[in-house]
């Protein structure tokens, strides 16, 4: 499937959730409220045909958080290598960050949530196990945000130059 | 590098010079000792492959008696750390050097250890250098050091042994401090 | 959790039998790196394990924000150390992207094929190597490690580092090659083709090497999408996906080389060996590549013009990912204009080849667990970043 094809099967099933459409062969992406996110992913998962969770990039825009998920189509049979897919982006309000979780239709999202959790600090409704995954387990702040301090000192230890 | 068997001997009496050694037990224990320095297997990142190669053929680091590397720290001499030390990490370095006996040396392998390394600035995560954390006795920089690098430094330690004293047990006079400013 | 049926105690009348909890790292012999393992075992038999990693972030992406994109690369050396070319590979391919239209001279684009497929040779035979220790079999390690200084003195040359080479920039590499290095490189691939009939000599027919890893650790082929693996990993199930067939970058395309998958030969379909198998099989292919890309090595300069003295992509946003040794390194690069990143997220294979473990860990022995984790063959550079 195209790109346009994909954008156009989202926006018939989420309709005035789809906020944008960015078809640049670059990098397409469709823009979408995080309150759609679950039914929108398990249609693009089951409908569509986009098995395969490619990475999840967390980014600070400083006003919005945003959550981009890439997808694409990852075929079993050795003929079928065609890599097709798209990517989802979903914009939260700093203040109060939080996006449904997929990690049960994708299981690779487990980890990558808990990461964006971890360094930017969006929460993921419905995860079984948001905890910390890359900073220590007692670490304070979301290392990866624009404002971040790192602390001074760490349990005793001078943690500055 | 560590002494041979002829630099220690003072018995300057022709006949019985092969036979009969007069040395003072300081310089023995200490020979015996800088030959067989048993490191532990602490490797980090990627100053852990310079190590491996240091310990694979070409380097060999047991033709200097320091072959077997143990897993455990609790049959271990030496601890080279090699690699970052990252915060999440510091409290199982410092476990594990308490576990080891003494006497114990610390080699600090790599930019990393040494100061934080390329992640000095913007590190948040990283330990700016392991002697924040437990004395270090040989620094050796490179990112990563030569494997020869390495080999220099075990020798550097086994000098260092050689200035060791039997009758200081607490070793009062020879052990590092832990930096802290 | 319980444990299935077949494993549960026959009745012991009164007695009570309690589950273990063994912890297993950060550091350990076997895990590849600062890699904790939390096991729940019943006895002998793993109930169920979790794998805890950041033992090793070095806050990479946070580095990308703050320094230029040609510092960059120095950081993305030391994110899977062992294809440090690879690594610059795929960054600068995603730096590359963000300049529409630009092209990087042919002579850059074959120096970088011959040094990204050597460096998948010297990582295989590490690979290799390391997983021959862990399963017991000492001697493999030292002639891979014999084999890889041949490389690691080629890479010596070319840009003057061991490891972390730093070479391969965007816009084209660092420093030319000499005709002196290309001879070296020939010569080295005329040397290690009868070598790999030698590994398969002393490891991968060798009875005991098969019976710790033939049948240990199967990974369906759904249940490998579905967190994500790829690589030898992912092939080792009988995926045969491959980014230099499906999507070929850089020049790929003018290659003749296979992609071995695994096929069950000595046990179940998806277990350690076959994941073994892959990258043995896999060091002959990436040696056809050099062989062709030695031969076909043309004149010319090693860098673009364009982004030669100074790399400020314009403002956009590129997702470009490469096929590394150990699976899909991906590199999402937000650019608004300036010579600094505004955010580079590292897409690493080991971070999605390593949570799949405890999956295929129920019902394997402990000593199984060694031979698992050494067949996913990570390195924890990528996994924390």
């Amino acid at each position: 499937m195209t790109p346009e094809q994909i954008a156009e099967s989202v926006k018939a099933r989420a309709g005035a959730a789809v906020l944008a459409v960015d078809l640049a062969p670059r990098n397409p992406s469709i823009k979408l409220a995080a309150s759609a996110w679950r039914d929108v992913a398990k249609h693009l998962r089951d409908d569509v045909g986009l098995n395969y969770l490619v990475c999840l990039t967390g980014v600070d825009r400083g006003a919005e958080l945003e959550a981009i998920y890439t997808l694409e189509h990852l075929g079993t049979a050795p003929e079928d290598g065609a890599r097709w897919g798209i990517s989802v982006r979903i914009s939260v309000p700093r203040a109060d960050p939080s996006i449904p979780s997929v990690e049960d239709l994708w299981r690779t999202a487990d980890w990558h949530e808990r990461e964006t959790w971890d360094l930017l600090g969006i929460r993921f409704e419905g995860h079984r196990n948001l905890v910390r995954i890359l900073c220590a387990e007692d670490w304070e702040g979301h290392p990866l945000r624009k404002d971040y301090k790192a602390p001074a000192t760490y349990h005793g230890i001078k943690n500055v130059v | 590098m560590g002494q041979s068997i002829q630099e220690l001997n003072l018995n300057q009496d022709a006949p019985t010079r092969d036979n009969v050694l007069i040395t003072s037990v300081d310089k023995l224990i200490n020979w015996t000792r800088a030959s067989s320095v048993w490191p532990m297997t602490f490797g980090l990142a990627c100053c852990a492959i310079e190590m491996m190669a240091a310990g694979a053929a070409h380097y060999d680091i047991d033709r200097f008696g320091s072959g077997p590397f143990r897993a455990t720290p609790r049959q271990a001499d030496l601890m080279i750390v090699a690699g970052t030390v990252s915060l999440k990490m510091a409290p199982r370095v410092k476990r594990l050097f308490d576990q080891m006996p003494e006497p114990k040396y610390v080699i600090a392998m790599g930019a990393c250890t040494v100061s934080g390394g390329p992640y000095i600035k913007h590190g948040y995560h990283v330990l700016k250098g392991v002697d924040r954390l437990i004395p270090v006795d040989v620094y050796v920089p490179g990112c990563p050091p030569r494997p020869e690098a390495l080999l220099e430094g075990l020798f550097r330690i086994q000098e260092k042994m050689g200035r060791e004293r039997i009758l200081d047990r607490t070793r009062e006079g020879v052990r590092p401090k832990i930096l802290v400013e | 959790m319980t444990p299935p049926e077949s494993l549960a105690p026959a009745s012991q009348g009164d007695v009570r039998s309690e589950e273990m909890l063994l912890n297993m790292g950060p550091q350990h012999p076997s895990t590849h790196g600062v890699f904790r393992v939390v096991i729940r075992t019943d006895g002998e038999i793993v109930v169920d394990c979790e794998p805890h990693v950041g033992y090793l972030h070095r806050c990479f992406e946070k580095h990308c924000e703050n320094v230029t994109f040609l510092q960059s690369v120095l950081y993305t050396d030391r994110l899977d150390y062992l294809t440090s070319m690879g690594n610059n590979l795929g960054f600068s391919i995603a730096v590359e992207k963000l300049f529409d239209g630009l092209v990087v001279p042919e002579r850059a684009q074959y120096i970088r094929i011959i040094c990204a497929e050597l460096n998948r040779i010297a990582s295989h035979l590490l690979a290799i190597g390391t997983y021959g220790m862990d399963i017991g079999a000492i001697t493999p390690f030292l002639y891979t490690f014999r084999d890889r200084e041949k490389i690691l003195a080629i890479f010596e040359a070319m840009s003057g580092q061991r490891l972390n080479y730093n070479y391969i920039r965007p816009g084209g590499v660092a420093y030319d090659v000499d005709d002196r290095m290309v001879e070296s490189i020939k010569a080295f691939c005329k040397y290690f083709r009868p070598r790999a009939q030698e590994y398969n000599d002393l490891l991968s027919d060798n009875d005991i090497f098969v019976r710790r890893t033939a049948n240990v650790g199967v990974l369906p082929a759904d249940l490998a999408i579905q967190y994500g693996c790829t690589g030898p990993v992912l092939r080792g199930s009988g995926v045969k996906r491959d980014l230099r067939k499906d999507a070929p970058y850089s020049i790929y395309d003018r290659f003749q080389f296979e992609v071995p998958v695994g096929t069950g030969r000595k046990g179940t379909l998806g277990d350690c060996y076959d994941r073994y198998m892959v990258r043995v099989d896999e060091m002959i292919e990436s040696l056809k590549i050099v062989e062709q890309a030695v031969a076909q090595l043309p004149d010319g300069p090693i860098k673009a013009d364009a982004i030669k003295n100074r790399i400020r992509p314009p403002k956009g946003e590129v997702f470009a990912r490469v096929e590394n040794s150990r699976g899909e390194l991906g590199f999402y690069v937000i650019s608004d204009g300036k010579e600094t990143a505004y955010r580079v997220k590292c897409r690493a294979p080991s971070f999605h080849n390593i949570s799949m473990l405890s999956e295929i860990s129920r019902g394997a022995m402990i000593a199984d667990m060694v031979a698992i984790i050494g067949s996913t063959d990570i390195v924890m550079g990528e996994v924390d970043r």
